[in-house]
């Protein structure tokens, strides 16, 4: 059994498995998501341990459909949870802005991990504005350990409202390792039942301006729970008074000296009165938060609301940097709170040190995929219009097959566009499980609407960047129930497609010949270009490994393999090039596009 | 008492697993602890860093600049990349095997010389130890143990609050059973490195 499943003991966890066990101890019976960093090893770990604690658990195939399921969970009385990147809420917003009027029956809780400095993401949106725009209750925690309690104080309030709650995480509480203390499960997950309600569940206009006012209502009792919430405190004595939340709590907390500090751990609605009282004798108050001023901003309002003319200093007066992720050193260069003295950091010579951005892997089928297509366009001006998975890694040179990017699916419908209003070749490009997510509907969209571009679904039977998991298309089977495989070429050929071709990239020739006769094909054409994440099959044990080498003798050093390949496994030595033996994964790419024959299996 | 290790290396090298060892002997030697590590994109090749902080209370994940008690470097130029979080005291140990980038392979950027890297770093600190990890794993055994020998060097680091015998049960506990010997005679190899 795993450990996370122990009633007992103290465990060390990522941030992400302190919330996992917080939904254990809840009585989750209910949680859904669709993967993405960095809430993803929250769904990883309920794969593994979800089904024997008793928790249905789904990945959706996109966050709108993961909303929406966990929302009829909760209307039926069961604690459900709901979980996905930020940019996921997007996605998602229209189920939650209405069910903020239906509320819940069991507790809701939906979690949002947003990603400060943009790690693994293509924006840095501060979410808790969504908790405004909602009018739902929100909580941060600043710590794994603080995670794990508060997701169930999530759901007490949750179902005290009635009302879905948000809980808001960054990528430092999600990838954050803390110890926790394990205690048994609150509750026990159980069967629901559907109590019909239309005035509730079916916001037609009429309702609809019932529940608003009732929305209202639960606001304001979220307000008084607000108040007087443990996760509200003041720490410290000092005249200089800090209000934070988040991670930011923990910088706040370590670094400034002789403060008084007020966390913030339910931070919608905010506990106007308590801040009131904070901030009303203080010499002056600093706002401390990462991205907008979200607290400042209320902070500056409630002051004024109160008569109260303490000086609030944050991103508003310039103290504060609005961008990027806070750290210790953005604490430390404040320079009007004081702060604990360190050391001196070395500084070394200045040298020129190569770069080490994310890079396709050794072996990864996208390499094969990119060198075939880039080799088939030529000289040809073509627009590459791509989409969020490991192949945005493309944007790399030699390939830069990246030139327009947005979001989950958006390659498709910006294909359209581009065929629309230019007369360059366009390219749209992505991967399997993201095209289940929102790339269906684009396509429908380009045959209705006459488009004319070449999709290239690049199906690497895995949702490979965040962690390989299982989507409609895997076949694969997991949390105990058993999945088959959804043909991709069928489902575009019902969007209207005539021109749809299944190659192996790894078959460089025949992928080269596919690309040049669909960028000459009118109209939609797609290639789906399929072959699995070595990664993937790694750790299920299914990869067979060669390793290939360079015969030197036949190598004419013309280095088109690191040039136009450019697989992670060559290394140069002189003008010889090698392959990493422990990298190289033996996918033989390198032996077809070499003009000399010079690759070779090592036997 | 605080203590903060700086890990820095490429995505795939083993400095998760490292930095879950290191973590899990701090939890054992009693401490309060902060970890952070980075997961997702950057984990494909790209330069990674993982910072475990143990005490007294440890609540922040991150460390400030210059504040890191040790530096354990996977690779030379990821080490030299996160110099400034070290300062004149610093233990700094650091593997010599380099990983080398694609685009030095294309021939687009240049990886400058080791002894150029070492002189350089010996030139503001006297407290570089350094080491070939994957030379001293394949004396073990296999190269995979590469992870082990650094982690033995940590444990030979002066003043490392965090007991010997501790760190290499912590170790052998984590690494699957049949490679539990090489992995014990890896760890021995980089501790006896760093206590010469």
């Amino acid at each position: 059994m795993d450990k996370l499943l122990d009633d007992s003991g103290r465990l060390l966890v990522l941030g992400n498995e302190a919330i996992v066990r917080g939904c254990i101890e809840a009585g989750v019976a209910f949680a859904s998501t669709y993967p993405g960093t960095p809430s993803s090893e929250i769904g990883n770990t309920l794969q593994k341990i979800g089904h024997e604690a008793g928790v249905y658990f789904e990945f959706s195939t996109n966050e709108k459909v993961a909303v929406e399921a966990a929302s009829a969970a909760a209307a039926s009385g069961v604690r459900a949870f709901t979980f996905m990147k930020h940019v996921g809420i997007n996605v998602a917003a229209d189920p939650i802005m209405t069910l903020a009027y239906s509320g819940v029956d069991g507790g809701m809780v939906i979690l949002t991990a947003d990603d400060p400095s943009a790690h693994s993401s293509q924006n840095e949106q501060d979410n808790r504005y969504y908790a405004l725009l909602s009018l739902l209750p929100m909580f941060e925690p600043s710590t794994p350990a603080e995670a794990k309690e508060m997701v169930k104080e999530a759901f007490r309030v949750s179902e005290e409202l009635k009302s879905p709650v948000f809980f808001r995480t960054t990528t430092r509480i999600n990838h954050a390792r803390g110890v926790i203390e394990l205690s048994p499960p609150e509750k026990e997950p159980a069967k629901g039942r559907f109590e019909k309600d239309a005035c509730r569940f079916v916001n037609i206009p009429a309702f609809a301006r019932m529940n608003r006012i009732k929305l209202l209502e639960r606001n304001e009792a979220a307000r008084r729970i607000s108040e007087n919430s443990k996760y509200n405190t003041v720490e410290g004595e000092g005249q200089v008074g800090v209000i934070t939340s988040s991670v930011a709590y923990t910088y706040a907390k370590e670094w400034m000296e002789d403060v008084s500090i007020l966390k913030l751990g339910m931070t919608n609605p905010l506990p106007e009165d308590m801040i009131a009282d904070f901030i009303r004798d203080k010499d002056m108050v600093v706002v401390v938060e990462e991205l907008e001023p979200f607290l400042e901003d209320q902070v500056l309002r409630i002051a004024r609301q109160n008569g109260i003319g303490t000086p609030v200093f944050g991103k508003r007066t310039g103290h504060m940097p609005r961008a990027f992720e806070y750290d210790p050193d953005v604490i430390s260069s404040i320079g009007i709170v004081p702060v604990r003295a360190g050391k001196e950091p070395l500084k070394p010579p200045a040298m020129a040190l190569p770069s080490r951005p994310p890079m396709l892997c050794a072996g990864c089928p996208h390499r094969a995929t990119f060198y075939a297509l880039k080799k088939a366009v030529g000289k040809k001006d073509a627009v590459y219009s791509t989409d969020i998975g490991c192949y945005t890694l493309g944007i790399q040179p030699p390939f830069e097959t990246a030139d327009f990017l947005l979001c989950m699916g958006g390659s498709v419908g910006a294909a359209g566009g581009f065929s629309a209003v230019t007369d360059q070749k366009v390219v749209a490009i992505i991967g399997d499980s993201t095209f289940f997510h929102t790339g269906v509907p684009p396509l429908m969209n380009a045959t209705f609407n006459g488009h004319s571009f070449v999709l290239v679904i690049v199906d690497n039977r895995a949702t490979a960047m965040t962690g390989h998991q299982p989507h409609p298309g895997t076949g694969r089977s997991y949390g105990g129930r058993e999945t088959e495989a959804l043909p991709i070429e069928p489902l575009v050929r019902a969007c209207g497609v005539d021109y749809v071709r299944t190659i192996d990239p790894v078959d460089v020739k025949g992928t080269n010949k596919a690309f040049k006769e669909a960028l000459e094909h009118e109209g939609v054409a797609v290639i789906v270009s399929q072959a699995p994440c070595p990664l993937e099959l790694k750790k299920r044990r299914a990869l067979v490994i060669s390793t290939y080498t360079v015969d030197q003798e036949k190598c004419v050093k013309c280095h088109h393999c690191v040039e136009a390949l450019a697989c992670t496994a060559f290394y140069r030595v002189g003008e010889e090039v090698r392959i990493d033996p422990d990298l190289c994964i033996g996918c033989g790419v390198c032996a077809e596009v070499c003009p000399r024959g010079a690759m070779g299996v090592v036997e | 008492m605080r203590y903060c290790i700086q890990i820095a290396g490429v995505g795939g090298q083993g400095v998760l697993l490292a930095s879950n060892v290191l973590g899990h002997a701090a939890m054992a030697s009693g401490y309060s602890l902060a970890m952070s590590e980075v997961h997702g994109m950057a984990q494909r090749g790209g330069s990674v860093l993982s910072t475990l902080r143990f005490g007294d209370e440890a609540l922040s994940p991150l460390e400030a600049a210059g504040q890191a008690d040790l530096l354990l470097g996977f690779e030379p130029v990821e080490t030299y990349r996160m110099l400034h979080l070290a300062n004149e005291d610093t233990h700094i140990v650091m593997n010599l095997q380099p990983t080398v980038p694609v685009k030095v392979s294309m021939g687009a950027e240049e990886y400058p010389p080791i002894d150029d890297l070492v002189s350089n770093i010996r030139s503001v600190t006297d407290r570089l130890t350094t080491l070939n990890a994957t030379e001293l794993a394949i004396k073990a055994g296999k190269a995979v143990a590469a992870n082990a020998a650094l982690i033995g060097a940590v444990a030979g680091v002066k003043d490392l609050p965090i007991d010997r015998s501790l760190l290499e049960e912590t170790l052998l506990e984590m690494v699957p059973a049949r490679f539990k010997e090489i992995n014990a005679k890896a760890f021995q190899l980089g501790y006896e490195t760093v206590r010469q």
